[in-house]
């Protein structure tokens, strides 16, 4: 199929929503914010206190008692698999010029995408920083003694 | 005096090469976030499985290689914020050789900030 490009100086012509304005906007909005999140996440998980060395399941649970990090977290892993399935997609978009493939990629990266914000968030609400049976020394100071 | 031909090759200087180094930090940090997406979710299966993933992160090659993760995070977002000037900001393509130096020169300052004290933890004790 060949691909048609518009006169780039001539007004937009068709009448359907133009998701492609609303993606170049919101890799511009997210961008930003990721620059405030992962950043922040990049401080307290790898320059304070011991850094890399610290963290296990006791040092991801205790952040998770706190929902400040909960929802810090849930937010981060949806502006950045947004933002970088996005951005796949741009790159794919540029690259694949065999249609049918280029659109099975497309729906492979927003399938995976998905899936992972999805099982993602699962992971962040549901989940429990003292499961039962486990061995106490794995477990954040504050669970109770089994 | 004869001017030496330019030859085809297209030759965009620091626009082009920004562009290129912004696909290439972007697409590796896709794909460590799936890997980080993954390996975060091994919490909900239990501790121990959590914690022998993530004690990989802590050995002496991928210590290493999170120095060029951190890089690269640093110059994709400011980039971005270049990005976003040249957009936005009417001097914005004026200055974007000048940004692009500077976020070259920010990256590899807080690159080497952050390397002694990542480095002393992933090969000490």
């Amino acid at each position: 199929m060949a691909v048609i490009i518009e006169t780039p100086n001539s007004p937009r012509t068709r009448k359907q929503a133009n998701w492609e304005k609303y993606g170049w906007l919101f890799m511009r909005v997210s961008g930003p914010l990721l620059i405030v999140l992962i950043f922040t996440h990049l401080v307290a998980n790898l320059v304070v206190g011991d850094g890399i060395k610290a963290i296990d399941f006791a040092f991801v649970a205790g952040k998770w008692a706190d929902p400040f990090w909960q929802v810090w977290d849930f937010a981060m892993l949806w502006l950045a698999m947004i933002h970088g399935t996005n951005g796949m997609r741009t790159i794919v978009n540029d690259y694949v010029a065999k249609e049918s493939l280029r659109k099975g990629l497309v729906t492979t990266l927003w399938a995976v995408g998905g899936l992972l914000v999805v099982l993602g968030s699962l992971v962040i609400f549901t989940f429990d920083p003292c499961p039962a049976g486990a061995a106490a020394e794995l477990l954040p100071s504050f669970c109770p003694a089994s | 005096m004869a001017s030496i031909p330019a030859g085809t090759l297209y030759r965009g200087k620091v626009g082009m090469w920004s562009w290129v180094l912004h696909r290439i930090t972007g697409v590796g940090i896709f794909f460590f976030l799936l890997v980080h997406v993954l390996d975060t979710a091994l919490v909900r299966i239990s501790p121990e499985a959590y914690n022998v993933v993530i004690e990989s992160y802590k050995t002496p090659i991928i210590g290493i290689s999170e120095l060029g993760l951190v890089g690269a995070i640093i110059f994709h977002g400011l980039n971005g914020l270049r990005v976003i000037a040249v957009d936005f900001w009417s001097k914005g393509t004026k200055y974007q050789s000048l940004m692009f130096w500077a976020v070259i020169v920010i990256t590899v300052g807080i690159v080497a900030g952050f390397a002694p004290l990542h480095l002393a933890r992933v090969f000490g004790e």
